[in-house]
């Protein structure tokens, strides 16, 4: 019984093309969320620096990585991966299911409306630096299609022991029952290093992005983490910024069936400035960790005010006793 | 990025937006001159406007109205120079140094215009207010519905039938909607074709003649948008931001001042955030955010370390670094580079995960240098906060 179809319950399945596409069978009371040992990867932007070494560590980490889009350059073969022309190329030929893209900015919003068209399911913009009314006409664009979006301007996202799309270095990660939905990327590493050395191990960690529009949002991994087996509890990572961790705590206080821990950084910005990610910044009073913190509070979940309690109080969260 | 009310208004005539006649002027000689042309024009008063990236200007008493060339270029010489305060600037204030010299209108109303991008939504959202030339917090929380609101349909922009909707709400006159229709919709154009982030007209004014103007034009941009904008990178007034983050900005560093004397450089921006959190959970003041990002290699870390030490305040600096894309051995060469190069006498505490830690840790090592090296976080924070107290 398939029990995460409900991923996609919003679009129309317009019927799968080749092997199996769901990649969500439950398999033995082992899941994860979105991604996992046979989800198919192309990468956009291969050819590049950065798409080259992550497209590397990927594979090293054991997930499939089954080619790359740079137009312009397809026919070729790049470290041994073949090389096309176009997302939709790459999709028919090598049945791919998820793209991650590392392409420039002046690009990218296009590139995520490509893999979008190209009817990939799982998109993964690690791109950093995308105009906001680009990301305003792709989410549009989104609105249309089968895809779904992480990103952009995120490390990606991990199911340890399975599939690794992104920029996180895969050792500090261990399989387990903790799933992770952060805004930011090495603040994400820190909870996974905080966890990994109490023998926590994690079942899927999702970066889902800095910048003020993005493609899923806490709400969105919470739900998928309520339905997933394999989570047993969920570490929120906010900051300063809009709401979303507003509409979260709404939803946790609603539905959530499993202990939610949190965190949220910039306690100590100031107002009305961009601290490096594109979406922290207070506007007008709005957006404050203090406001973030006290709706997470009400809806019950335990809020760390220092990132160096974030592994203790999930351990105490799912009743694991950690030795002094 | 932010800009001057005179270049805003500048950009919004391109597109149709009416503003009040007026230039810009740097000396008590321009202003004069400024003021003749608008008096020989038919003005019959001119304003002369304090030129800085913060509000509040007019309760600051950076805003003044005179009556003649003569009194124009007196206020010009009082204005020019002076370090305005305003509950925006901040206590130190701002050096005012240039003016906008402005035709008086005879108005009749003050309205609120104002465009910013819906996050939750993914829409811009142009709004509109009777309540106008007033703080439009105050308003949006005391009386949100005063605030009405029209959402852009993505490919599109603001259409007619939306701009003739808030006008009719405004209470705008029959005879004065096609005006308002082309003002609204010149307005949002000139949003979207250069990737503004936020456009406010506050006040918007009526003039009991039935013209409307933009009376006060404020216009920040994406900063993501900049590199498809290279005329309006030259609008950046880099005597409005502060010397270390415009020194930081030329090697790419995403640097922000604040108040502490603990200083640190961390790598991603909500570790970053999360460093100055702890460091103040521990007892101490962060001096600064710095987040070196993923691609800093040696050279960039040595110029994060410098501007760190720059900062007069900075006692102690924290060095804050999970390897990801960045790999802890860059950066460590970075530090050492850094530390003999600057001959930095104050205590530097490093806590160093992640890609290529350990050989990081050995170039540390290695080196020779009286680096303090932390374990966690916690540990981290609180062995700079005792360093910076003790010095």
């Amino acid at each position: 019984m398939l029990s995460v179809v409900g991923v996609f319950e919003k679009l129309n399945h317009r019927g799968y093309r080749g092997t199996q596409r769901n990649g969500h069978r439950v398999t033995a009371n082992r899941m994860s969320i979105l991604v996992e040992k046979s989800t198919r990867v192309i990468v956009q932007g291969l050819t590049g620096r950065e798409g080259t070494f992550h497209a590397k560590a990927c594979a090293e980490y054991g997930t499939k990585i089954v080619g790359g889009v740079t137009p312009g350059k397809g026919g070729t073969t790049h470290e041994g991966w073949p090389v096309f022309n176009t997302v939709q190329e790459a999709v028919d030929k090598t049945g791919a299911d998820a793209s991650v893209i590392f392409v420039p900015p002046p690009f990218a919003a296009d590139a995520i409306m490509e893999a979008a068209d190209a009817e990939i399911e799982l998109i993964i913009c690690i791109t950093e630096g995308i105009p906001v009314l680009d990301m305003v006409r792709a989410w549009e664009f989104l609105q249309t299609r089968r895809a779904r979006l992480i990103g952009p301007n995120c490390p990606g996202i991990i199911s340890p022991g399975k599939c690794k799309i992104g920029i996180m270095p895969g050792h500090i990660h261990r399989e387990g029952p903790v799933g992770i939905v952060s805004r930011s990327g090495t603040l994400t590493y820190e909870a996974v290093y905080q966890l990994t050395t109490r023998g926590i191990g994690q079942s899927t960690a999702i970066g889902i992005g800095g910048d003020p529009i993005i493609g899923t949002n806490f709400v969105d991994a919470l739900e998928l983490f309520n339905r997933d087996p394999q989570t047993e509890a969920v570490i929120m990572i906010g900051e300063i910024g809009g709401n979303a961790e507003e509409t979260a705590a709404e939803f946790v206080k609603a539905k959530m069936k499993k202990p939610v821990v949190g965190f949220i950084a910039g306690q100590t910005a100031p107002p009305g400035r961009r601290m490096g990610h594109a979406g922290a910044i207070i506007s007008g009073g709005k957006g404050t960790a203090t406001e973030k913190i006290a709706a997470m509070e009400a809806a019950g979940i335990r809020v760390c005010k220092s990132p160096a309690e974030i592994g203790e109080t999930v351990a105490a969260a799912i009743g694991v006793k950690v030795g002094a | 990025m932010k800009i001057h009310e005179y270049q805003a208004k500048t950009i919004l005539k391109k597109y149709g937006v009416s503003v009040p006649r007026g230039e810009m002027a740097e000396s008590r000689d321009q202003a004069e001159s400024a003021a003749r042309s608008l008096f020989d024009a038919g003005a019959s008063g001119v304003v002369v406007k304090a030129q800085i990236h913060a509000g509040g200007r007019g309760k600051g008493g950076g805003v003044k109205i005179a009556k003649s060339v003569e009194e124009a270029a007196d206020l010009a010489s009082k204005i020019l120079g002076m370090t305005l305060v305003t509950h925006q600037t901040g206590p130190e204030g701002r050096v005012v140094r240039r003016l906008l010299i402005e035709e008086t209108l005879p108005i009749e109303r003050e309205l609120y215009l104002g465009i910013v991008i819906d996050r939750a939504e993914a829409k811009p959202v142009f709004m509109a207010s009777a309540a106008g030339g007033m703080e439009i917090e105050q308003v949006a929380a005391e009386n949100p519905n005063a605030i009405l609101k029209e959402y852009i349909t993505p490919g599109l922009g603001l259409e007619a039938f939306q701009a003739r909707k808030l006008a009719f709400q405004l209470g705008l006159k029959p005879q004065q909607i096609n005006q308002a229709v082309q003002f609204m919709t010149g307005l949002y154009k000139a949003f979207q074709e250069t990737d503004s982030s936020l456009m406010e007209i506050n006040p918007f004014i009526t003039c009991t003649d039935g013209r409307l103007f933009a009376l006060d034009a404020k216009m920040n941009f994406d900063d993501n948008g900049l590199f498809r904008h290279a005329e309006l990178k030259e609008l950046r007034d880099i005597t409005e931001e502060d010397p270390l983050e415009v020194e930081a900005s030329k090697y790419s560093l995403n640097y922000i001042k604040l108040d502490g004397n603990v200083g640190c450089m961390v790598n991603g921006a909500g570790l970053a955030m999360a460093t100055m959190d702890i460091i103040k959970y521990a007892g101490g003041m962060p001096a600064n955010f710095l987040d070196v990002g993923g691609g800093a290699n040696a050279e960039q870390v040595t110029h994060a370390f410098e501007i760190l030490l720059s900062d007069k305040n900075v006692k102690a600096v924290l060095i804050n670094i999970f390897g990801g894309i960045l790999r802890v051995d860059t950066l460590a060469r970075g530090v050492v580079e850094a530390a003999n190069k600057t001959r930095i006498q104050l205590p530097v505490v490093l806590r160093l995960e992640g890609t290529n830690v350990e050989q990081g840790r050995e170039i540390l090592k290695q080196s020779g240098l009286n680096f303090i090296v932390a374990e966690t976080m916690k540990d981290a924070a609180e062995k700079v906060v005792e360093a910076a107290r003790t010095r």
